[in-house]
């Protein structure tokens, strides 16, 4: 099998693949992003946690008109996994209004985005409809 | 008046709409002078100058304006807040009015974005042909469009329907028709970029730019300007009597960012900062939703205007959708919103939107408005949001004099 890369560091690839957050020892907030400090309570120590994989759809829309180099149309999408909120696409679904709604329950999907020269797989994620 | 209320001596709005023969700084120029006219001063009698032009920030807008109308070598802010850009500027003069450095500011806001297309995401890079991470994230290729969208009506739309998952009652139909009523209230401005009205199904079947909103319930990207004096009550009380007929007091002039929110950096929260926005404004003026006879706020896209009804409380908390069903929000409403036809049809020449919006109160506020008067009224509110975030309102009042 090809060596794989996590389009985002924050994407845990292998058997069982989820989403890690920095999450604040000292308040709980949850962040995908390298931190220089927490934005709600200032403190700077982080521990990472796992994000639960499914969840349900919070807010999408169904971007027809992107940035060139973009495939449109597809659905964006906020997911409330069991408490905290992560930004991703909603995939293996047609990108229309009937197939896509607000309170929809999904699970963590991957797919590869492509290969490189050194013909190795950056796999990215998504969230696919949990029926 | 007390010495130390703020009032807008002056103000004045370019047509918004396409100026190819003219630079950004002709149309700075132009709204300036206007509103110096307006108050009846001249660059002689300014004391600080603040300036937006958001698309080219670092050009020193504000000095390239002097060069054209008058260098006295008076300090100049250039500003840039996003969105919020022309009323940061707005808010800068009156700061420095409030310290007592100068008894009178003018501030411009202006922006050439006729033919911009489609704003913020930029365009994403071509995948390297080799994966590496880099960035806050450690992405290996660029994730607009893989998560989620970066573009603004994007993320506007997915504002709108958060609200719609909370509260319920929203529907694409539903954000459509709030777009036309703005359309519907374009028809009577002659500074608008669009004057057209237009149906429900017109809307509707427009072309889809981000679910829900289409073409028509995007903000119009145009070119325009708008300028303000702002003076001292000291001031406006060495002044004649006319100018202190047609000053309108600031009654409240606030700008926040967005305070921590849980998810907040996973999809922008727009509601907190224009809620605590709008709570200090109405503390500062002693003034309630109640008593606004008219409100412009930031109709980026038709979902955004939803949502601000109930940010800057003129409905009960989660009734934004049953206040707009009533009828509220149309001129003839209870409360009348974007009586100037909104960012959807009046356009949005960024920077210029936060001043503009206040002149169209103010237009009111002195019974100049013509056709589209909202009769006898007194008190109004502008409000504009940049994302990232910036939210500016200002609380306006008819003068007494
Ligand atoms: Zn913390």
């Amino acid at each position: 099998m090809a060596q794989q890369v996590p389009l985002v560091d924050y994407l845990v690839l292998g058997d069982d693949p989820h989403l890690v957050a920095n999450e604040c020892t000292s308040c709980g907030a949850r962040f995908f992003d390298r931190r220089n400090a927490c934005a709600s309570c200032f403190g700077t120590e982080f521990k990472k946690a796992d994000v639960s994989p499914t969840g349900e759809v919070r807010a999408f829309t169904i971007v027809s008109f992107a940035a060139p180099g973009i495939p449109v149309p597809f659905v964006a999408a906020v997911i409330d996994c069991d408490g905290t909120s992560v930004r991703g696409n909603v995939i293996n679904t047609p990108a229309d209004p009937e197939h896509v709604s607000l309170g929809m329950k999904v699970k963590l999907a991957t797919y590869e985005v492509g290969t490189d020269a050194a013909g190795t797989e950056a796999i990215g994620f998504g969230f696919e409809p949990l029926n | 008046m007390a010495s130390d209320d703020i009032w807008i001596l002056g103000i004045n709005m370019t047509k918004f709409g396409k100026h190819p023969d003219k630079d950004i700084v002709d149309l700075a120029a132009e709204a300036a002078m206007a509103a110096l006219s307006d108050g009846g001063v001249t660059m002689k009698d300014v004391g600080v100058l603040a300036a937006g032009n958001l698309m080219s920030a670092a050009a020193g807008i504000g000095q390239q304006l002097q060069k054209q109308i008058g260098q006295t070598g008076i300090p100049v802010y250039n500003v840039a807040n996003a969105c919020a850009t022309g009323a940061t500027a707005l808010r800068t003069a009156i700061m420095a009015i409030k310290a007592g450095e100068t008894p009178v500011g003018l501030a411009v806001g202006v922006e050439k974005l006729s033919g911009a297309g489609l704003l913020a995401g930029g365009a994403r890079k071509a995948d390297s042909d080799e994966w590496t991470p880099s960035g806050r994230y450690g992405a290996v290729a660029g994730v607009d469009g893989r998560i989620g969208t970066e573009t603004m009506p994007g993320v506007f739309s997915q504002v709108g329907m958060e609200y719609g998952h909370k509260y319920g009652g929203t529907s694409f139909e539903l954000f459509a028709r709030i777009s036309e009523k703005n359309h519907s209230h374009s028809t009577l401005n002659p500074m608008a970029a669009y004057q057209k009205k237009m149906t429900l199904e017109e809307i509707m079947g427009d072309v889809m730019v981000a679910y829900p909103n289409t073409r028509p319930m995007c903000s119009a990207n145009c070119d325009g300007a708008a300028a303000a004096v702002v003076v001292s009550g000291e001031y406006l009380k060495t002044l004649s009597l006319e100018q202190q007929k047609r000053a309108i007091k600031v009654s409240a002039s606030i700008l926040t960012s967005d305070p921590y929110q849980v998810a907040c950096q996973i999809l922008p929260d727009v509601n907190t900062l224009t809620r605590l926005a709008a709570t200090q404004a109405y503390e500062q003026a002693g003034v309630s939703p109640q008593d606004l006879d008219l409100v412009e706020l930031h109709d980026c896209f038709a979902t955004a205007e939803l949502v601000h009804y109930d940010n800057l409380m003129l409905c009960d908390e989660g009734g934004a959708v049953d206040f707009f069903e009533s009828g509220a929000t149309w001129r003839d409403g209870k409360t009348p919103v974007n009586v100037s036809g909104g960012l959807e049809s009046k356009g949005h020449p960024i920077a210029a939107t936060g001043i503009a919006n206040i002149w169209e109160v103010c237009h009111h506020l002195r019974g100049e408005a013509g056709d589209r008067q909202i009769k006898d009224a007194k008190v109004g509110l502008a409000h504009v949001i940049g994302l990232g975030s910036a939210c500016g309102v200002h609380i306006l009042e008819r003068s007494a004099a």
